[in-house]
């Protein structure tokens, strides 16, 4: 292989992933589904990071008497542009009007935001999507000018419909997807830190640490989680980082068993021996050899966790404890589906979502289970 | 080759590998591990094949029962024939009624060779049963009698004990007698003794072959020892880089070696002598009554009800330039001494280290003496981290004793200690496992060396290396002796090692002190059975009278 010539030539210069790592590499992409899932999850997730670009009730970009304005980022009030409110609604063809004539707008390729009612629903909300339409004009009945209204376009039709408050269905799911996600990976990276210290403590010193600790967590563990959020939600104002917090006091104890398990084993290495007979920092040891062993475990274990993080937050929303009214989330659009039956692209739209997220974070979580196999990767 | 002064081989050999050659497949690159080698075995003969680790000779033997991880392992070509059969060409089932009936084999690690959930008499039963040689009626009695035949005593009453209830020797003695339960026409030993201690290597050795005229059956033997080989084999066959480049009967090629590698195997004993004893040398490392007592507590309460005296009551004195060597059999308390005396882990006792009382310091008080009092353990595959590179691993001694060094005086430092202990600098930002057994006890005393200590404590620093190697290492740790003017406290069980650096020994059993002297006084004129036991099986390979070592 290329790599090995090159350390042998140019010793001071290693390559990027050291060998075992492109090793591991290789693993992962032998497993075509995971590899594959890795991509599509990482392009969704990049998108989603930017959905306000893609779904939102504001113009990209605005050129308004030869300024150019980013209505995204700064709100600008409607006196700009000869109204009163303290927001611009881009919406209205008031204001639509006066930009058109006094310069352009970009708008993304749909033109609500998660929490934009539209204002011209063909039919009651829930109504259902655009591509169910038969005409244009049934679509458009409700704009002014009907078919030939400017608003008439595609950006402003519902594609997967609109939910009971007429939101556009598509930018829920979106927005939905990029809270989930967010939500899972700040939470189990947290739960990470906090688990993966809690297990190293317990592992490396062992003894009355490891047996009060122990205890305390089986106390800690068996505590409902659920009547702690009802009850926190009554004091609480509900809301993203609250709930990560009371999520993360008890998500943690999902680390340490097998964090504690790998510091267990690995603290009577003989190369742990050594580092103690140079004089080592019992933290130096913790960091600099047992902390990679733990981490293979660890870094194996994270998808699932991620997954499992998600799942609560779904169903906590679902059940109404989750996220404050109106934020975009795949749990309440789920409820609203139950509660719509007659609109069954609510809960097809959530659960689609929902499962293709998950199923693409299993699929990674196999292949890295199979990168660092150890008996792939030495075998 | 012929192996003709053995009257039986003129009829057709027992055993006949021809040309056998074993390709191991990983990640699509091939290596040949045995690469056309050809040997026979004749009724009621002893082969040994002998080489250092990596020469195929494991692969050579588990091939012969197709053992090994297929489909990663292949055979190009070769022939195996047995009793008239290819086991090569031989389909599944014909192979499992050769194995473990007509052909078996002991292997090296006598802890994990055996079930540790099942009692030994479930386990020599299941072979019996599964041949069904023996009728049902008879296994019980069958069981019985080949434990006594292996030299286990009272038989009847081990027959409920599992394996974590017997010592290494014990657990040997009943690998082998699962190994002749159904009578063997061969047995494959696959190191058999390595990993046990001399003494009762000797017992096993011994057992060996009476068993083997006893039953009237062959042995395949697989060593890198070669005073084991003068000892038991018939014939050698020497393997390196999975050839076969010298075969013949074992007087021939221990008196009159063809091939340069033989050679080279047969002068690789440990030479040298130790510096000569200088009682005026300062003190550097003083022990005395040192006690290390683990609790054993029972009851509800975890009430300590008695203690297992690992070290009980030992005296120590380590001069500079000088070698004090422990010797003992396992369990004897070698290493935990030396541990206790490094203060990695707790004693009770005075330990003076340059003039300063260090019994009592904290691990934290403990660091600035670290400095001058390094530890070079056993195995060099498990003393270095994995995940450092060679250049990382010896500076991380300086980053703590010496931390105003700059980084370009740290790389300095590692490579004076490279060249030192005789590897090539460049390699520092290699990682270790691109490096060979001997070069990894090299880097370990490197790491030990980088900090000039002024006292080593050597666990056992050559018990997991080769023959060659081992010498190589000795002679290194003599020299660095030599030009540093360190103190060791050398802890083996391997006498021949001893000897060569050790100037005065300590022989230990159960914790305590058997005999305490000059190497001469100890090697040449032993006073107690004991060590003329430990002499006589590391020297000669003979079996003590019973009693006087473990078994």
């Amino acid at each position: 292989m290329a790599d090995t010539t090159m350390t042998s030539q140019a010793p001071a210069k290693r390559p990027f992933l050291s060998p075992i790592n492109q090793r591991r590499w290789q693993n992962f992409k032998a497993n075509r589904r995971g590899y594959w899932s890795l991509w599509i999850f990482l392009i969704l997730f990049i998108l989603s990071l930017g959905a306000e670009f893609i779904a939102n009730d504001k113009p990209i970009l605005v050129s308004y008497k030869g300024e150019i304005l980013t209505p995204v980022f700064v709100n600008y009030p409607e006196e700009k542009f000869g109204g009163f409110l303290a927001r611009t609604d881009y919406t209205d063809p008031f204001i639509q009007e006066e930009i058109e004539t006094n310069g352009w707008m970009i708008w993304p390729p749909v033109r609500f935001s998660y929490r934009t009612v539209n204002k011209e629903v063909p039919t009651t909300a829930p109504s259902k999507p655009a591509f169910l339409f038969d005409t244009r004009e049934e679509l458009c009945a409700r704009y002014a000018e009907g078919v030939n209204d400017p608003n008439c376009t595609y950006g402003n039709f519902n594609w997967l419909g609109t939910d009971d408050q007429a939101r556009d269905v598509f930018a829920r799911t979106l927005y939905g997807f990029r809270i989930s996600v967010l939500f899972g990976l700040i939470l189990t990276a947290l739960s990470a830190v906090v688990g993966v210290a809690a297990g190293a403590v317990q592992g490396y010193f062992g003894g009355w640490t490891d047996l009060i600790m122990q205890r305390i967590i089986e106390i800690w563990s068996s505590i409902p989680v659920l009547y702690i959020l009802l009850i926190m939600a009554a004091v609480l104002p509900p809301g993203f980082w609250i709930l990560l917090g009371i999520m993360l006091l008890f998500s943690w104890v999902g680390f340490v068993g097998i964090v504690r398990a790998e510091f267990l084993r690995a603290r009577n290495f003989e190369y742990v021996n050594a580092a103690r007979a140079l004089g080592v920092s019992n933290r130096t040891i913790m960091f600099r050899h047992l902390l990679p062993n733990a981490m293979v475990a660890t870094l194996t274990f994270l998808p699932f966790i991620l997954n499992g993080s998600i799942t609560t937050l779904t169903s906590l929303d679902f059940l109404g404890f989750g996220l404050p009214p109106g934020s975009a989330s795949l749990g309440e659009l789920i409820l609203q589906g139950k509660n719509n039956l007659q609109a069954p692209w609510l809960g097809f739209s959530g659960f689609i979502v929902i499962s293709i997220m998950l199923s693409l974070l299993i699929f990674i979580g196999e292949a890295t289970r199979d990168a660092f196999d150890p008996r792939k990767t030495f075998a | 080759m012929s192996g003709a002064q053995n009257n039986n081989t003129s009829a057709a050999p027992l055993l006949s590998v021809r040309n056998l050659a074993v390709d191991f497949t990983q990640g699509g690159a091939t290596t040949r591990a045995v690469d056309g080698v050809s040997f026979d075995i004749g009724a009621r003969e002893t082969v040994a094949l002998v080489g250092e680790s990596g020469s195929g000779k494991s692969v050579t033997a588990n091939s012969i029962l197709k053992l090994l991880q297929y489909p990663a392992a292949s055979h190009p070509h070769g022939e195996i024939w047995f009793d008239g059969q290819d086991l090569m060409k031989a389909p599944d089932a014909a192979l499992r009624r050769v194995r473990g009936n007509d052909v078996t084999m002991i292997f090296q690690e006598p802890m994990t060779s055996l079930n540790p959930l099942h009692s030994i008499e479930k386990q020599i039963g299941e072979i019996l049963r599964l041949h069904q040689t023996v009728p049902e009626a008879k296994v019980r009695s069958h069981i019985i009698s080949l434990l006594e035949q292996v030299g286990i005593r009272d038989a009847e009453k081990r027959l409920p004990a599992y394996p974590h209830q017997m010592s290494g020797g014990q657990r040997q003695r009943v690998m082998i007698a699962m190994a002749l339960a159904n009578t063997p026409k061969l047995l494959i030993a696959d190191e058999p003794t390595t990993a046990l201690d001399v003494t009762v290597q000797a017992q096993i050795l011994k057992l060996l072959d009476g068993l083997k005229s006893k039953f009237d059956m062959s042995m395949l033997f697989i060593t890198h020892d070669l005073a084991i080989v003068r000892k038991i084999a018939d014939r050698v066959c020497v393997m390196t880089n999975g050839k076969i480049v010298e075969t013949g009967p074992t007087e021939d090629i221990f008196n009159n070696p063809q091939h340069e590698y033989t050679k080279h195997l047969l002068a690789a004993e440990p030479k040298g002598s130790p510096p000569k004893l200088d009682k005026s040398s300062p003190v550097v490392m003083q022990g005395d009554d040192i006690k290390v007592w683990f609790p054993i507590k029972q009851g509800f309460m975890r009430k300590t009800v008695d203690h297992v005296k690992a070290v009980d009551g030992i005296d120590v004195t380590v001069r500079a330039g000088q070698t004090l060597g422990i010797v003992g059999e396992s369990g004897s308390g070698k290493t935990t001494l030396g541990l206790a005396l490094s203060r990695l882990i707790s004693s009770e006792g005075k330990i003076t280290f340059n003039g300063a009382d260090i019994g009592a310091r904290s691990f934290r008080d403990m660091r600035p003496v670290r400095k001058d009092l390094q530890v070079v353990f056993q195995d060099p595959f498990g003393s270095l981290s994995p995940r450092m590179s060679i250049a990382e691993i010896i500076a991380e001694g300086l980053e703590i004793h010496s931390p105003h060094l700059s980084r370009a005086e740290r790389d300095q430092a590692v490579v004076t200690a490279l060249q030192e202990v005789g590897l090539d600098p460049e390699t520092r930002f290699r990682y270790p496992h691109e490096f060979s057994g001997g070069q990894r006890q090299r880097i370990a005393i490197a790491r030990a060396m980088v900090l000039t200590p002024k006292f080593i404590m050597l666990d056992e620093p050559t018990s997991a290396l080769d023959m060659s190697v081992q010498a190589q290492v000795v002679d290194l740790l003599r020299d660095l002796q030599k030009k540093h003017n360190l103190a060791y406290l050398f802890i083996s069980h391997d006498l021949k090692v001893v000897r060569a650096l050790a100037n005065e020994v300590v022989v230990m059993r159960n914790g305590k002190v058997v005999e305490y002297g000059s190497a001469e006084q100890i090697f040449d004129a032993p006073k107690t059975d004991y060590t003329k036991a430990l002499m006589a099986a590391a020297f000669d390979i003979e079996a003590a009278p019973e009693g006087v070592v473990a078994d």
